[in-house]
């Protein structure tokens, strides 16, 4: 279980690669998305998967609770992200009427 | 108890004062407070000459960095105490003749905290003995030279003088700090002392001459030795006290204070006395030489300077003979070099200070300094007259001033050294006194130059300014000091001699100190008649021909165009630095986001997946796998499926669908791998954000398909999967290797530490509370900032709608 879904992380990362490196600014937002489901999954697969049960008080041996909680927070912050992200796309389209990165490179200095 | 240490650091606690008492007295000069300052000092270390002269050393040392050896040391001996006596001496009669020098309306305040900020890391080089802090006041004292220099900022050539002496001496600095560094290896210590004491045992090593030129190359650049002296005069656009203080008495004295702190270290080295003595002498004629064509009183004296300090510069290359023979009575007669080269170091100060004073009465009285418009000011500035000539001729070196007798000593070492058998002096050594002749008629051609053209001939009101007139009383008063003083050293010359002088050689000569030598010399005027004088006579007699023949051999410089002048090299090469460097930036800086991503996963690929080969990482030793079902399976591969679909999707709505079945597909994972909290959270945080971009995208427009070139494409698509492969062979490589056992077991007391059964609740809201918060911290700043991103645009609206 453990390397497969090593393998599911390592598959979205590349998806997620490719995404930043387009020219659409959409693109670039949902690459930052997949990059953080990503990340989230390996901090799953790096405590040990499956040996016990839910990480509550009373219910037997249970798994590692620290990830969890440091992925809850992680899914929480990566919304913000997205969520500024958005706005600030949404922002550059109004202003300069394009999402395309390389037509955003502004005027060269000098 | 630290009392030496603390007196480094009075001026710096003046600088942070000066600008309060600025701002908030504002009839009283505050020139005024800050002059109490280097006068405190002053007493203070003259109150130290009796223990000093004695041959005693004071140190002080207050812990800095410890671990490293760093530590703030302040060492006085007598070279310390007779460059501190200049600082604060000459500090203190700078300062009272910018009172009457810079008026209210000038920004003074921020003028004495430079200056204050100088003197405090002047005192700081002259006093540190452990090299890396010396290197840090050394740097100080570039900067407060830069911020001086660029005083009055609004004009273009302060600012290019600034630049200038900024770029020159601080590569100088930094090519002395290397070779601080390679000391420090080679003795295992940053203390100067120490390495005095080691020297034997590191002379052999490989970096030895290595570190000798780059400490070497520090000093040229802080003394404007040839050809590095070509910041100093454009640094003339300073201020005249800072001229006068920065310029000619101390900062650059300061690379001569470093030669002769290390002539114990690398003296006695062939390389060494041929490098100082051959670039100070040459830097002697040269800028002699070139000192006899300016036409800026300011400019002379800045190349009068470069040539008074090559010729200090040379002393001490010469004196370094002596270490070479180790101590007997041949070897002492070089010493006589060194000690003459103090004596005019000291004597330096005091005539040159008073010409750039006298400089700057003349700009303020009649405002120019160009020599063609001056002239006939004799009868209307009487004392000011008096003063320029005393310090003129002392610089000539005539008698009786106390230029003569450091000249004349000068002249019987170049003498001295032309005996000697070693570093091939038989063949060369002739070289040394004839160069120093030929510079000495110079010196005395623009000292002429200077007193005639200034203050004989016609007087031409028309040319100049404002009329002629003696200025006020108190701005005589330190020029009129620093005159005296001339007059005075020639008198009782031995005063000096005996208590700064002969303690000040003894830490340049510790192992003949230790063997008894008696290092003083006795100063006296009159030799008889020996070569020396003769050599005097010599350059008043040419000097007076060349001077009233001026123009008939003037065309001689002719022959050094200014296109092809260092400056004009210096100038070129940092234009071409500036454009190629532009060039090269331009070529990677595109703009261009996907071409920066490239680079960060391109280096990504070659460190991280470097080092994994590298260090042989990739032997995977997998821990157990659970089982899987075939539910698991089918969840895994389709999001598999899903994530390469994504990057197949042609409109928009596809993407966001794709998007979310992933995030849901994440969600049932943390299910399946017993995390409910986590599988609650991505639930509804993905349903929010799946709206938050079907909103976004009715704002944005329709996916395009890409017109990427099918290189570039291959090339994205090549270091996806670089990335990919990286990422999962570490992941994969980490497992099974755990470092430490985990902590965790902590949190699972949870109930009783935090009265929580949910043990990633309790974390979050108890054991790492704080997180949190911030964590809502960061939410808020995002919600803010979206909120702003959104209103600004329709404020900006509504104020066109005004400007309608």
């Amino acid at each position: 279980m453990e390397t497969l879904v090593t393998i599911l992380a390592g598959v979205l990362v590349t998806v997620a690669t490719y995404l930043l490196l387009s020219k659409s600014l959409i693109r670039v937002i949902i690459g930052t998305a997949i990059l953080t489901h990503a990340a989230h999954l390996l901090i799953m697969v790096l405590a040990e998967l499956k040996t016990g049960t839910v990480p509550i008080v009373g219910e037997g041996d249970p798994v590692d609770p620290l990830p969890q909680a440091l992925i809850l927070t992680s899914i929480v912050i990566g919304f913000a992200v997205t969520a500024v992200s958005l706005v600030l796309a949404y922002r550059t389209y109004q202003e300069i009427g394009t999402d395309k990165l390389d037509e955003l490179r502004g005027e060269p200095d000098e | 108890m630290s009392t030496l240490v603390l007196a480094i650091f009075i001026p710096f606690l003046a600088a942070a004062i000066i600008p309060f008492l600025y701002k908030y007295i504002k009839n009283i000069h505050v020139g005024w407070f800050v002059i109490l300052v280097p006068t405190g000092l002053f007493i203070y270390l003259a109150s130290l000459i009796p223990d000093i002269s004695g041959g005693e050393a004071i140190v002080q040392t207050i812990n800095w960095i410890p671990s490293y050896g760093i530590n703030i040391t302040a060492y006085l001996d007598g070279l310390s105490l007779t460059l501190a006596l200049l600082i604060s001496g000459v500090g203190a009669l700078v300062i009272l003749y910018s009172i009457y020098y810079l008026s209210l309306k000038e920004p003074i305040g921020t003028f004495y905290t430079y200056l204050m900020l100088f003197m405090g890391a002047m005192l700081g080089v002259v006093m540190s003995d452990n090299m890396l802090v010396l290197y840090v006041f050394w740097e100080l004292t570039s900067i407060s030279s830069f911020l001086l220099i660029a005083f009055w900022y609004q004009r273009k050539r302060s600012r290019e003088g600034a630049k200038k002496s900024l770029i020159i001496t601080v590569s100088g600095g930094i090519s002395m700090l290397v070779g601080f560094i390679m000391i420090g290896a080679m003795a295992n210590t940053w203390s100067i002392r120490e390495v005095i004491a080691e020297v034997a045992s590191i002379s052999d090593h490989a970096l030895f001459i290595p570190a000798l030129l780059l400490v070497l190359l520090g000093a040229f650049t802080k003394s404007a030795q040839f050809p590095f002296h070509i910041w100093l005069p454009d640094a003339m656009e300073a201020p005249t006290p800072v001229s006068a203080y920065l310029h000619s008495a101390t900062m650059v004295k300061a690379g001569i204070y470093l030669v002769a702190r290390f002539t114990p270290v690398f003296g006695g080295e062939a390389v060494w006395f041929w490098a100082v003595t051959g670039v100070g002498i040459f830097t002697l004629f040269w800028g002699s030489f070139n000192a006899v064509r300016q036409t800026d009183l300011k400019a002379l004296l800045a190349y009068s300077t470069i040539s008074q300090l090559g010729m200090i510069m040379s002393m001490f290359g010469m004196g370094s003979a002596a270490l070479h023979l180790g101590y007997s009575d041949e070897s002492m007669v070089y010493t006589g070099a060194t000690f003459a080269a103090l004596f005019h170091l000291v004597n330096h100060s005091t005539f040159k200070g008073a010409l750039f004073m006298v400089v700057g009465v003349v700009d303020h009285s009649v405002g120019t300094r160009d020599i063609r418009r001056l002239g006939g000011l004799i009868t209307l500035m009487p004392i000011t007259f008096t003063i320029a000539t005393i310090g003129s001729m002392s610089m000539a070196g005539l008698p009786p001033f106390n230029g003569f007798l450091s000249k004349e000593m000068f002249f019987i070492s170049t003498l001295d050294i032309t005996e000697a058998s070693f570093f091939g002096l038989g063949t060369w050594g002739i070289i040394i006194p004839i160069v120093a002749w030929i510079a000495s008629v110079f010196t005395f051609v623009y000292s002429t130059v200077f007193v005639v053209k200034t203050f004989l001939g016609p007087y031409k009101e028309e040319k100049l300014e404002h009329p002629a007139h003696e200025p006020k009383p108190g701005m005589l008063i330190s020029p009129i000091v620093l005159g005296l003083l001339v007059i005075i050293f020639f008198f009782v010359p031995n005063v000096i001699g005996k208590n700064l002088i002969t303690p000040a050689m003894s830490g340049i000569f510790p192992t003949f100190a230790a063997e008894g030598a008696d290092l003083g010399t006795d100063i006296y005027a009159w030799h008889g008649f020996e070569p020396e004088l003769f050599m005097t006579i010599g350059v008043v007699l040419f000097g007076a021909l060349l001077f009233f023949s001026r123009k008939y051999w003037s065309g001689i410089y002719n022959l050094f165009p200014e296109k092809r002048s260092i400056n004009v090299f210096y100038g070129f090469v940092l234009d071409q630095m500036e454009d190629k460097s532009t060039v090269i930036t331009n070529k990677y800086m595109t703009r261009y986001l996907r071409d920066y991503m490239v680079y960060i996963f391109a280096f990504f690929i070659l460190v991280v997946g470097g080092t994994f080969i590298y260090t042989e990482a990739y032997q995977f030793t997998l821990p157990e796998n659970a089982t899987i079902s075939v539910f698991e399976w089918l969840i895994v591969l389709s999001m598999m499926a899903t994530g390469i679909t994504i990057l197949f999707a042609q409109s928009r709505l596809t993407a966001i669908v794709l998007n979310s079945i992933l995030g849901f597909g994440i969600a049932i994972l943390f299910v399946l791998l017993r995390a409910p909290d986590l599988a609650l959270t991505q639930t509804v945080i993905e349903a929010v954000t799946t709206v938050l971009f079907l909103v976004a995208y009715y704002f944005l427009p329709e996916l395009e398909k890409e017109n990427t070139s099918k290189k570039t494409k291959s090339i994205n698509l090549f270091i996806s999967i670089g990335v990919g492969v990286v990422f999962t062979a570490v992941a994969l490589g980490v497992q099974g290797n755990r470092g430490f056992d985990t902590i965790s077991g902590f949190f699972e007391n949870s109930y009783e530490l935090a009265g929580g059964n949910n043990m990633v609740n309790a974390i979050l809201g108890d054991f790492r509370a704080f997180d949190t918060m911030l964590e809502v911290v960061v939410l808020l700043i995002a919600g803010i900032g979206i909120y702003t991103m959104i209103r600004v645009k329709a404020k900006k609206e509504s104020d066109q709608i005004e400007d309608k």
